[in-house]
């Protein structure tokens, strides 16, 4: 008997996507007046819509914008009032939480389960988090009256488009600060659908910019004169970049950078629920996690029978259009990564490491790669070392929990870490010891607002979410 | 896990030699589980869509899988061959739709259900062992089993000794299962585990192993005598020991969950859990049932909302 389960796609319907956008600025749609560039759906690699491109002189009015709302409006506001807006947007965020899913997964390739069910529901979350704090800041250690720092300038990323907004708009706003974000080059939709909700939600003009663009309308905003505070999520070589030329500057700065997080598996763990968590660690997002649990770390007892276990989960995932609500593993979500993707997996096989994958029929068109699992790794192999930031698990091995934590924490990298062991003290023992920002034990890839998130390391500093993620935003 | 003895056993259904403390530590040695996970890969399935063919296909199967069961002190010989005609027969208008798997009753009803059947494929299932709560001596319950497969009845559903269980007396629940084995002779075990009294998911995957190990030919959440019956979580880790069993030994035991599945979409929750855990191998009547009565019609409303495009009311299934 095979049970196959037909398509289930989500309507596309429900999201209207224009031919073209421009930028987002002092609360009015404008042109920009670099190259328009286009966004591409990465499942099927047809082109959506035309974006502006801004220069420095876009940038330079965005950032004006936001100096003069925060002069004028948003920094005198009291908490309480400025609460009132972030809830109404967490409200707006809510009631059209469909069509930010469809579009966060057209333009990410993101599977719609995910993104309905994960991305979307703490995007909420976010902002009703932050806008609790609002009125509450002198009660959140920073003082007993700390002010805001004036203007954000905020470049994300494309793997979680608009929950690394929420995640930087939120705090800033809450803080009384004003923002100028510039979402990623192949994701900026649900960025200008956010604009809409500010607009339906009366967010005073100027207070959110939203600026589309490539790297170098990030360089114009992050190195803009009138930014008090730059905040970046991405790869660790452009968050030096910007560390270098935020340097001598009284612009504060935070950065959440990449990962290669080791997932322990000690011999004694529920070995099922351990599957679950090491496909949960790699496979989610296409493994387009910066903390995504990459290596992993099973103890030599039972690394056979888990490595045998895995496998036939893996068999199970299904990977295909990320608007079907029964897909597990959606698009890659540009060309670029794939490429890179596929030339760290030559790597590993070039090193040495067994490769292999369930058999899967990937789409004809788009960019798709299949999950995939290397045994044999080395510390020494470059899959074991660089962030692939896609569905590649590198499996090690270790003997004595001494060998688990010094091969954990011997990388650069620093953003997360799993543990999985029945025997708590064992837990304890291992997360103290682990140079990592988040450890999650017996589960992972869960976030919440109020649980701090960030680096040690080269993954970054600052922290994002809970009390601690306020501090990057006031002058305390 | 010490699964060479049981390699070396191959086939064999029953082990014939076994010690307290072996079992307990081989029980106490099996990976643990975790409740929050397992909850959480539950619900993942439970969120599977499946429609349109796959639906249709989905409901005949999950109708030629149901134990049609009554299992009340009320229970009379007219209601139990009214039962029987359903099960033959489940939608008497439409010829198409598959039989059910079993019907089950009481032992002394036994014979009603199978001079009921004769013909119709549908297998009568007796529940034994003084269910739903066991508490009667060894003699008596396995008297009880006899009476059934005199009767005629080609499945047993058991129930073990949940407080020597929750007591660490496994061997004592072992030889009880190994006895009823013998019992049966032909007939199938099914042995309830009775889940919602075993409080944890790593009782429930103990006591599978030990069921299994005894001889079960199905291992069954629930007697359905009790407030908490079957539920995603319980019966994935079901799913699980026994894909496993089946690694260690080569023998494929079925499941069954029991009590609580009401609607079709739980059985379909059901039938992606077999699907995507224990694999497609045991999605057949053989290694799979659905224990319920009321699902039925709800299976039979919607085959017939998929075939005709229109929802018939209730009024127009029959109710037995």
């Amino acid at each position: 008997m095979v049970f196959e389960y037909a398509p289930a796609p989500e309507s596309a319907s429900i999201v209207d996507i224009r031919p073209s956008y421009g930028l987002f600025v002092g609360g009015e749609f404008v042109d920009g007046h670099g190259e328009p560039f286009k966004t591409v759906n990465p499942a099927d690699e047809t082109a959506l819509a035309e974006i502006a491109r801004a220069d420095a002189a876009d940038v330079d009015r965005a950032v004006r914008a936001a100096r003069t709302a925060f002069e004028k409006v948003w920094g005198p506001m009291p908490g309480a009032e400025r609460a009132k807006y972030l809830y109404r947007i967490a409200r707006l965020i809510q009631e059209r939480a469909r069509e930010l899913a469809v579009l966060e997964s057209i333009d990410n390739g993101k599977p719609i389960r995910e993104s309905r069910d994960v991305d979307v529901p703490l995007v909420a979350a976010h902002f009703f988090y932050h806008a609790g704090w609002a009125d509450k800041l002198e009660h959140a250690g920073f003082g007993p009256d700390p002010r805001p720092l004036g203007v954000a300038g905020q470049v994300i990323p494309w793997n979680f488009p608009l929950l690394m907004l929420a995640w930087k708009i939120a705090p800033a706003l809450a803080c009384g600060n004003t923002v100028v974000l510039k979402p990623a080059e192949t994701t900026p939709l649900t960025a200008l659908l956010f604009a809409d909700i500010c607009r339906q939600a009366d967010l005073p003009p100027g207070v959110v910019n939203i600026v589309t663009g490539a790297g170098e309308t990030g360089r114009a905003l992050v190195e803009h004169d009138g930014v008090d505070k730059v905040a970046f999520t991405g790869s660790t070589a452009v968050g030096r970049g910007i560390a270098r030329s935020v340097a001598g500057t009284r612009k504060r700065l935070t950065l959440e950078l990449g990962g290669k997080a080791a997932n322990i598996v000690y011999a004694d763990a529920a070995l099922d629920q351990a599957v679950e968590g090491i496909v949960n660690g790699i496979f989610f997002n296409q493994g387009h996690v910066c903390c995504a649990g990459s290596r992993l770390l099973v103890q030599e007892p039972v690394a056979e029978e888990l490595v045998e276990r895995l496998k036939t989960r893996m068999g199970t995932l299904r990977v295909g259009d990320p608007l079907d609500k029964n897909t597990d593993i959606g698009a890659i979500n540009s060309a670029a990564q794939l490429a890179r993707i596929g030339e760290l997996a030559r790597a590993g096989e070039d090193e040495g490491a067994e490769r292999w994958s369930p058999p899967c029929e990937l789409p004809g068109r788009g960019f798709w790669f299949a999950p995939t699992l290397f045994t044999g790794v080395a510390q020494s192999h470059r899959i074991a070392q660089e962030e692939i930031f896609g569905p590649v698990l590198s499996v090690l091995t270790f003997r004595t929990p001494e060998e688990a934590v010094a091969k954990a924490n011997n990388t650069p990298y620093g953003l997360s870490a799993g543990i999985w062991t029945e025997k708590g003290s064992q837990i304890l023992w291992t997360a103290q010891r682990l140079r990592a920002g988040v450890v999650w034990a017996n589960t992972f890839n869960k976030f919440d607002p109020a649980s701090p998130f960030g680096g040690y390391k080269e993954s970054g500093f600052g922290r994002e979410g809970g009390r601690h993620g306020l501090e990057g935003y006031l002058d305390a | 896990m010490p699964m060479g003895d049981l390699r070396d056993a191959g086939g064999v259904s029953t082990e014939t030699h076994t010690s307290a403390a072996e079992l307990r530590a081989f029980l106490h040695g099996l990976p643990g589980v975790d409740r929050v996970g397992a909850a959480e890969r539950a619900d993942r399935l439970a969120g599977r869509s499946v429609k349109a063919a796959a639906k249709a296909e989905a409901i005949d199967l999950a109708i030629s899988m149901v134990d049609l069961t009554t299992l009340e002190g009320a229970d009379t010989a007219g209601k139990v061959r009214a039962l029987c005609a359903k099960a033959a027969r489940p939608d008497p208008s439409d010829a198409s739709v598959p039989r059910v798997a079993a019907v089950c009753v009481y032992p002394d009803l036994a014979g009603v259900a199978v001079r009921a059947l004769a013909g119709t494929g549908v297998a009568v299932a007796s529940v034994a062992t003084a269910f739903p709560s066991g508490r009667a001596p060894l003699e008596a319950r396995l008297a009880d089993t006899r009476a059934a497969v005199a009767a005629g009845a080609t499945e047993i559903d058991m129930v073990i000794d949940r407080g020597a269980f929750l007591a660490g007396d496994y061997l004592k629940v072992f030889e009880d299962i190994a006895a009823v084995r013998d019992a049966c002779g032909p007939a199938h075990l099914k042995v309830i585990l009775e889940t919602g009294e075993l409080a944890t998911l790593d009782n429930v995957r103990r006591a599978s192993w030990l069921a299994m190990r005894a001889g079960a030919d199905f291992i069954k959440t629930s007697t359905g005598k009790i407030p908490v019956a079957a539920t995603l979580p319980v019966t994935l880790v079901m799913l699980e020991a026994v894909r496993d069993y089946r690694a260690a030994t080569g023998r494929q035991v079925g499941v069954k969950p029991a009590g609580g599945i009401k609607t079709t979409k739980d059985a379909i929750r059901y039938l992606v859990l077999v699907n995507e855990t224990a694999g497609p191998d045991w999605l057949s009547p053989a290694r799979f049932r659905l224990g319920a009565s009321s699902v039925l019609n709800d299976l039979l409303m919607q085959r017939r909302k998929l075939t005709t495009g229109v929802y018939s009311g209730p009024d127009y299934f029959t109710v037995d």
